[in-house]
């Protein structure tokens, strides 16, 4: 049992596509953004993300990491589709989003939300939480006692108990409330999928384990969808189902948490992984994993993103790009050293990652 | 139960939370309070505006009485309190009856121009592109003059009165309140709270309204006021060069202006005018100042 109301004050969207159907596909998904023309008139272009595909099974946590900067937060804004893409498609539940016979872009919205990073800019200084809470609802023609008792409701779910919390201000609360007041917010538009970007990465780690463990449990209870942005992969680790790398834009490795964990296909996955600090003092590393900078995603290397920085990068990794191919049951890497037939040494083995 | 991993939430009593939820508005009292010299420029303005407000019940003579015997009487003569201007008209009543016609020519064009310069600001700031570049270039061209000389152009073109000299001043104080609304603007829309409100699919005069308005308003507010006293300033300027208000109508300015002639027979009485506006424009302007001071908070 729970202590929750059902939710009457709503119409939950129906499961349309049945628990097989992936509650969001993204095919192609590419944002160029142009930076200055200068008075050479050859304006740059930064290529944020540049063909992103994947999908999130229903009821499941897509973990997302990578470096800053590999294009993790312009995916979840486009995801939410605060910035338009210049190029892909989202198919939610099955239906394409913001296309004839598919779902508007105001439903869309409704079914998708997101939680940022920065708990504070990310509420209204001047707005009680409860007007926070119920501004969404509000706006999508929910009358106002309504709203309020759907917001009451929410913070209620979050751990904020509303006779104490409605009526503050965001500057009255700790960190990990305001980040409950963001979850709450997200979840009073009673959406399906969710957005963490960097959502516990601001927290102290016992704000965040209990953060964390809400999330959780909400997940379970409202039968949500998490895509799960972060850069600390022991968090990741933790709450993900699936697992996407990202590297300047691209997807360099996709699977289950423990495929890739365990036993991760693509040097840069090996290389983030590895630079996770050792528990144990005397397995101390010397020398970092992965060194230098990402290059710049205004040029980015020819062929494989990531071969200016691998050691097995060879005259084929600057030729041509790698696909992402599969591998094993349910990962998908995009290395030639790892890929049968594309010509690299190591992977004439076909079993390339045997290390 | 699930949601029960509520650790970070202290254990407050209704009661006791009630009294920590204070409003925004609340806040600003409180802090204001405390200011001594916000305390004594807010009882200068209230006494200001009553003395305007009840001039007709208090003024102890007409001010519009021409009396030639009594020219220029010294402050403290026998029914003249503060004394007598040029034509032997009672300077205290005078002072009393200008101080309607200053105050309305100080908050009646701030007031305008806040609401014009307020939403033209707004809108080119959360709007962007374009429209912000064809609001903001057209306030440019009028803020490329130096404020007297735009009011001095604008209302010696309309000619003079009350109603040209309003909306000269206007004109003036438009585009300065639209910048500062801009600015303001750019910086709250860029903020997640804003991007967290267009994610729920809002219009944008929702948006405008609950989450920009209210976090822009309190700096418009402030700038304005500080504006009052630049308009007192520059109406009695207009009504100096003969623009703005006409004989025989008081006004601190146009006292000013008519009684130079006689600064050396009668030093303090010429000067009384000049008083007025510089404690109500300074009193203003440290009000303000103490607004801001106080609104400089979190909340």
């Amino acid at each position: 049992m729970t202590i929750l109301s059902p939710q009457s004050d709503y119409d939950t969207a129906p499961d349309r596509g049945g628990p097989r159907q992936p509650m969001l596909i993204v095919q192609g998904l590419r944002k160029h953004f142009g930076i200055g023309g200068g008075f050479n008139g050859k304006a740059a272009v930064v290529r944020a993300v540049d063909g992103v595909s994947f999908d999130v099974p229903k009821n499941k946590t897509l973990g997302i990491v990578g470096e800053s900067g590999c294009g993790k937060s312009t995916t979840a804004k486009l995801l939410m589709q605060l910035i338009r893409a210049d190029e892909g498609e989202i198919i939610l539940d099955g239906d394409p989003v913001a296309m004839s016979r598919g779902v508007s872009l105001r439903d869309y919205r409704r079914s998708v939300q997101m939680v940022f990073q920065d708990s504070y800019a990310s509420l209204n200084p001047r707005l009680s939480l409860q007007d926070t809470v119920a501004f969404g609802p509000r706006a999508t023609g929910i009358p106002q006692a309504a709203a309020m008792r759907r917001a009451h409701d929410m913070l209620r779910r979050v751990g904020l108990a509303p006779e104490v919390f409605a009526s503050r201000l965001p500057h009255e609360l700790s960190g990990g409330q305001r980040q409950r007041v963001n979850i709450a917010r997200a979840l009073a538009m009673n959406p399906r999928v969710l957005i963490l970007d960097e959502a516990v990465s601001a927290l102290d780690k016992s704000v965040e384990a209990q953060v964390l463990n809400l999330l959780q449990d909400l997940k379970q209870e409202l039968g949500l969808t998490y895509l799960f942005i972060s850069h600390d992969l022991n968090v990741v680790r933790y709450i993900s189902d699936r697992v996407m790398v990202m590297y300047l834009g691209k997807v360099v490795e996709i699977g289950d948490v423990k495929d890739v964990f365990d036993h991760a296909l693509h040097p840069y996955t090996r290389g983030l992984l590895s630079s996770r600090p050792s528990m144990n003092p005397r397995q101390r590393r010397t020398e970092p994993p992965l060194s230098g900078d990402p290059p710049s995603p205004i040029d980015p290397p020819s062929g494989c993103r990531f071969r200016t920085r691998c050691s097995f990068a060879e005259t084929v990794c600057a030729e041509r790009e790698p696909p992402l191919a599969s591998l094993g049951l349910d990962q998908q890497v995009a290395c030639h050293a790892v890929t049968p037939g594309s010509g690299h040494t190591q992977a004439s083995a076909g079993e390339g990652a045997s290390q | 139960m699930s949601v029960s991993n509520a650790i970070d939430q202290p254990a407050v009593r209704p009661a006791a939370a009630r009294n920590i939820a204070r409003t925004f508005w609340q806040t600003l009292g409180r802090r204001l309070r405390r200011d001594p010299v916000s305390i004594l420029c807010f009882g200068f303005l209230v006494a200001i505006v009553l003395m305007a407000l009840f001039a007709p019940w208090i003024a102890p003579a007409d001010p519009y009485q021409v009396n030639m015997l009594q020219r220029l009487q010294p402050p403290g003569t026998e029914g003249f309190i503060l004394g007598t201007d040029e034509l032997g008209r009672d300077l205290l009543s005078r002072l009393m009856y200008g101080a309607r016609m200053s105050l309305f020519m100080g908050l009646a064009p701030v007031f305008i121009a806040t609401i014009i310069g307020g939403t033209l600001g707004v809108v080119a700031g959360y709007a962007g592109g374009w429209v912000n570049t064809a609001i903001m270039r057209v306030m440019d061209v009028f803020y490329a003059f130096p404020s007297v000389l735009l009011a001095v152009a604008i209302s010696g073109s309309l000619g003079g009165g009350v109603r040209n000299g309003l909306i000269a001043l206007s004109l003036v104080f438009t585009p300065s309140i639209a910048r500062v609304a801009e600015s303001v603007t750019v910086q709250v829309r860029t903020q997640d709270y804003v991007e967290a409100a267009r994610a729920t699919g809002a219009p944008a005069w929702r948006i405008l309204m609950t989450h920009v308005l209210r976090n822009v308003a309190g700096t418009i507010f402030v700038f304005s006021t500080s504006l009052v006293s630049v308009s007192i300033i520059i109406a009695s300027g207009l009504s100096f060069l003969g623009l703005g208000v006409s004989l025989p109508e008081a006004e601190w300015g146009m006292m000013l202006s008519s009684m130079r002639q006689s600064v050396y027979l009668a030093p303090l009485n010429s000067v009384l005018p000049g008083v007025m506006i510089f404690v109500t424009s300074v009193s203003l302007n440290l009000l303000s100042d103490g607004i801001r001071s106080a609104m400089n908070v979190k909340g």
